[in-house]
Formats: C-alpha cells, structure tokens, sequence
C-alpha cells in the first residue's frame, strides 16, 4: 500500500509532526494550533521567500542603476525618441538590427550601461550612410520607439528639429529625395580640429581606416542598392575632404576658408544645420583617432 | 459545466495567483461513488499494481514539445542568420511573414513605462492574444520559452542531486510570483522603464540566440545554477511574470489537460514530473469533485503528466472538440 501512496508531497508529511511533550501555545482568532516543526518550516521558507524577493529585485534594479547613473551617451538609431521615452517603449526585439543593410545598429549588453538589449550605433565602427534609403529600421520598430512622427504629448527638444526635411544625396535626382526624418540622433562636431588633415593642408592617399577595417558605405560610384567595405575603396586626394566626400545628406558639412588665430587662412570642414548625425564622417575619417566624431542625443546650436 | 466544476475552476484561479489548493468541500455523488470503492479495495489495487508493472513511459508528447521549442527559436535564428525573413525579430516582438507578433507581458511592460500604444504594438499584442486564448495561456511557457527547456535540464540535474542527497529542494510562497508581477508593473509605470526586460531570462536568451551570446548570459546561469542547487525550478514557480499574464490570458483557453477519476490509481507519479504540481491537487485521493475535471489555467500544457500516467487518466482536450470525436 505504501507503495500507491506517493500522492503525499513532502510538505504533506511535515504536517504529522512526532509527538509532542510540550503543550502548543493556543493562537488567537480561532486558528488551529501549528506544531514547533510546522512552524520553524514556515518560517524558513518565509526566509527564502524574502531573500529570492530581495536577489531578483537586486538584479532587476542593478540593470536599471547604469541608466541612471549614464555616463556615455549612445547614438541611438534614425527616428529614436529621446533617450528617456526611447528606453521606455523600446521593446528590445532587434527587429532594426535585422533590417539594417550595413549591419550598423548593435544590441547593447549588461555592462554598456544603455539598457541591455537596446539598439545602438558606434559610428566610427559602423555608421548609418542610409544605404536603406527609406529608414527601415524606423518602419522595422513595433513599438514606436525609433519613429517618422512623435506623438503629441511628447515635445520636441529646442535644437533637435531639422528645419527641413533632409535631403538624401543619394536620391537627389528622385522624385522624393528626402529622408522623411524630422529630428536629428545628435550633431557631427569637430573634436580634434589640430589633428584634421584638412586644417593641415595636406592631402590623403590610400585606404582610410586600413585593409582591415570592417565597416561598409554605398559608394553611388560602385552600386546604388549594395554597400561594400571601406577597405575597398581607396582614395587619392589632393587635400583630405573625406567627411564632406562621403556625408550622406546634402548641405551637412563643407570644407570652409577659415581664419586661424594667426590671422592666416586655412581649410576646415564645418558642420552645418542640416546634419543629422548618422556618422559617416566620424566612419571615414582617416585619422587615428578620428578628429570629427558625432555627439549623441546633441543638439543643433548657432 | 456542473456548480461544482465552476467552483473548482474558482479555486484554480485562485491557485494560479499563489493560494495553496484546498480540499473539495462538496464531491458530486457519481464522484463520490469511485472514491468510495477505491477505498481499500484489493482488486482493484492488484490491478493497478499490474498496470503499472506493464506501463510502458512514454516520451511522445515531451518529444513534440522540444521539437516544436527548438524549432520555433530555430527559425528566429535562421530568418536573420541566413536572411530568409520568415520570423524576424525575438520573442519579445517579432513579425511572422509580416504579421506583427508582440509578447504579452513585453508588450504590457512597454506600455506601462512609455504609456503610449502605437498602431503596430496594439496589432501584435491582438495576434499573439488570440493565439494563446486559442492554445491555452501557459503553452508559452512549455511549448516556446528557450529557458523552459534549459530549466527543464536544470531541474533534471537538480532532481539527480537530490535523488543522492546532495541537495534539497528549498520551496518557497508561490504568491511570490503575483508579488513579482505587480512589483514589475508598478515599477515600469514609475520609473517609466521596462525594468523587467532587464533580466527577463526569456528575452535574454532569445536575443542571444539570435544576435549572439552577451554577459547577460551569466544573469540567466546563475538562475540555473539557483535551480539546480536550491530550489527546483524556482524562476518558472515563484517569479516569472510572463507565466502568469499568460496564464491568465489561458483561463478561458480551449486547449487543456482533463483528468479522469475512474481510470487514475493515485500513484501521484504525475504530481513528481509536473512543473506546477499545485495544479494537479484534484489526482490526490478523495479531491476530484466530478468524475471528469479540466486542469487549471496555471498548467503548461506540457504533456509531462500524460506521457507519465501509466493509466491514461490524464489527456489532452480540446474543449467541445473532443466530444465531437
């Protein structure tokens, strides 16, 4: 018969505590008496309970401590909320990863302190040249956090609005040359003007970023629709004017005439407001490292 | 469905949300009939001896559930891998040859925090709503879920140690997970973060299936090693938000496991594979108030009881189907 009666879980058997000596204290409100035992098992699952409670809420926080104590900012990809919104709706599929032709968008781990398994782009490894033409990563999204058009409730920060629609070099001679995007990700800034070869004047031959240097662009010169690596594409300048070469959006930057404190007159890439802070610049520019880098989440300033 | 059934299903709700399953206080007289001649009758136990000594332990349904799991996390991996775009995305959101397909407790986590539905997340939310209505809530759970199965390996280690002694199971209050589930929500509606995506295990796992392994990885280990050295299956039965929103989305599922009073010996060896064994409390001699009773909605619809049950007692159903057949 022992045999058949297995349907008694362990917590079951407890219940039969041996005999006891001592009589059990009485409880209020009518509740029947708990033996000793019964009563030291309860309170050491109580014990676990609260300490599974205390390790599963600690984790859940510590992955919500790095955004608050954010240090680095991260481009976030075309048409992202700004960065609060964008973490809170962000639903962390991927789905932008995927559909990305030039494999610029990564997901974030536990410690990039971005929330993990968010999307981000590090432009000097990989920019977004738009090679898709229409966003897809903004048609991708199933949440609305990377969008053409933000709801109502949320405003648009002063400086973050492009004035116009950009126009995508690449489809300038379509009927529609426009990237249908309304805010900027951030703004191309020159962080090291002393090393820019432009400033220099000096020119560049050869492969910027070297033979080993993984990002892709879509050269409009080699095929419309496929990227192909840097590496691939050498370059021979008379005076280095990379950035402005490859900017994907019309009008984002140019190499201006500008006046050094020696009062002598030099060539520099200026950045201008249409920029909208995809980072091809900050991709190819050819020294190490880069002098012009793109300022996530930044805003246009005069 | 009898007065007594209804109050039954009462209870299983109850359970899901953490209550401890009570024993029936009215039994249907057709109910109570068998347990009346199961009391100590020794024919029918020589019987059932025999039945069991001649069962032969199937693994058909576990083997369709894995097969479908890993198949299911497959193509995720496969559509962007090889770029054959049939399931894009994770298991948190995904668009099935374009149909958007968002998870439920995802879904409510993002909207909560971001407090915004877009057209997009509220047709993905309604595809994959209908489907597990129609499939029964906690499929997810067993049939998709890519830490269900590590869990499950997990659990199988843990129940080898403790078979040895090396390890014991520490149970702990199931009304933990409610707990877990409101916590979550609450602090996705404050912060206006997604704070359990963070540590999702599920969604952890998916997107290192598809995008690559990460350090995140090490947060879903030391679950596992949790389960494998204290507490048999702990994630599944005391945290895990998206079990219950599931299963309460499966209450009204037509999908379930039914028992059968007459046929069942109350071995209870279904009650030492289950996942949930809370939900199988109408198996313990004397519970089961009608002769037939559905499983509750906190039940996988794993298969693990059915393939074990040397008596057939417990089957899938397909409710009203099955009466056509």
């Amino acid at each position: 018969m022992s045999d058949l009666d297995h349907d008694r879980s362990t917590d079951d058997a407890l219940d039969v505590a041996p005999a006891e000596p001592t009589p059990r204290p009485s409880t209020p409100a009518g509740k029947p008496a708990v033996s000793i035992a019964k009563r030291q098992t309860n309170r050491r699952r109580v014990l676990r309970t609260i300490l599974l409670t205390g390790g599963v809420l600690g984790a859940a926080l510590s992955g919500f401590l790095p955004l608050v104590y954010a240090q680095k900012k991260r481009l976030r990809p075309p048409g992202a909320l700004d960065e609060k919104d964008f973490l809170g709706s962000c639903i962390k599929c991927g789905q932008c990863v995927q559909v990305c032709p030039v494999s610029a968008i990564k997901l974030a781990d536990l410690i990039d302190g971005v929330g993990v398994g968010t999307p981000y782009i590090d432009p000097r490894q990989q920019a977004c040249d738009f090679s898709c033409d229409a966003v897809q990563c903004i048609l991708a999204c199933p949440t609305g956090s990377l969008t053409y058009h933000k709801p109502d409730f949320l405003p648009v920060r002063p400086g973050a609005a492009l004035a116009a629609k950009p126009i995508l070099i690449a489809k300038e001679k379509d009927a529609e040359p426009t990237l249908n995007l309304h805010e900027r990700i951030g703004v191309a800034r020159l962080t090291r003007p002393e090393a820019c070869l432009a400033i220099q004047g000096k020119g560049f031959k050869g492969l910027t970023r070297g033979a080993d240097f993984r990002g892709k662009l879509r050269y409009m010169s080699v095929d419309r629709w496929k990227p192909v690596k840097v590496s691939s594409h050498p370059y021979d300048v008379a005076e280095c004017d990379l950035c402005v070469r490859e900017c994907p959006v019309k009008g984002a930057i140019s190499i201006e005439t500008v006046f050094a404190p020696d009062g002598s007159k030099r060539k520099s890439p200026v950045i201008h407001e249409p920029c909208v802070g995809c980072g091809v610049c900050e991709m190819v520019c050819p020294v190490e490292p880069g002098c012009i880098t793109v300022e996530a989440g930044e805003v246009w300033k005069i | 469905m009898s007065a007594l059934l209804k109050r039954r299903f009462v209870d299983q709700i109850k359970v899901m949300f953490g209550a401890e399953p009570s024993k029936p206080k009215e039994i249907s007289p057709a109910a109570q009939q068998i347990h009346f001649y199961k009391k100590g009758n020794r024919d029918l136990i020589a019987e059932n001896l025999h039945a069991r000594a001649h069962a032969g332990h199937s693994n058909k349904w576990r083997n369709r559930r894995w097969a479908t799991l890993i198949f299911a996390n497959l193509l995720f991996t496969l559509s962007f891998f090889l770029d054959i775009q049939i399931l894009e995305g994770a298991l948190t959101a995904s668009r099935f040859v374009g149909f958007h397909l968002i998870d439920l407790n995802s879904a409510l986590q993002v909207m909560l925090a971001h407090k915004h539905i877009i057209n997009n997340l509220l047709i993905g939310t309604g595809t994959v709503l209908v489907l597990w209505v129609l499939l029964g809530g906690r499929t997810f759970c067993s049939w998709v879920c890519p830490y269900h199965l590590l869990a499950e390996w997990a659990e199988k280690i843990h129940l080898y140690l403790a078979k040895k002694k090396l390890v014991t199971d520490q149970t702990m209050d199931r009304r933990l997970r409610t707990v877990f589930w409101a916590i979550f929500a609450l602090l996705a509606l404050a912060t206006g973060y997604t704070v359990y995506e963070a540590i999702s295990p599920t969604g952890i796992l998916s997107r290192a299936l598809i995008y690559g392994p990460g350090l995140a990885l090490l947060w879903v280990l030391a679950l596992l090693f949790f389960e494998v050295f204290f507490s048999r299956r702990a994630w599944c039965r005391y945290a895990c938000p998206i079990g219950l929103t599931y299963g309460v989305v499966g209450i009204v599922s037509p999908v379930r496991i039914i028992y059968k009073l007459d046929a069942c010996f109350h071995e209870g060896d279904c009650r030492k594979v289950c996942l949930v064994p809370h939900v199988l409390d109408t198996v313990i001699k004397g519970r089961a108030v009608e002769k037939e009773v559905p499983i509750g909605p906190d039940c996988t619809r794993c298969g693990l009881c059915v393939d074990t049950c040397p008596t057939g007692s417990l089957s899938f159903e397909v409710k009203g189907l099955s009466k056509l057949a």
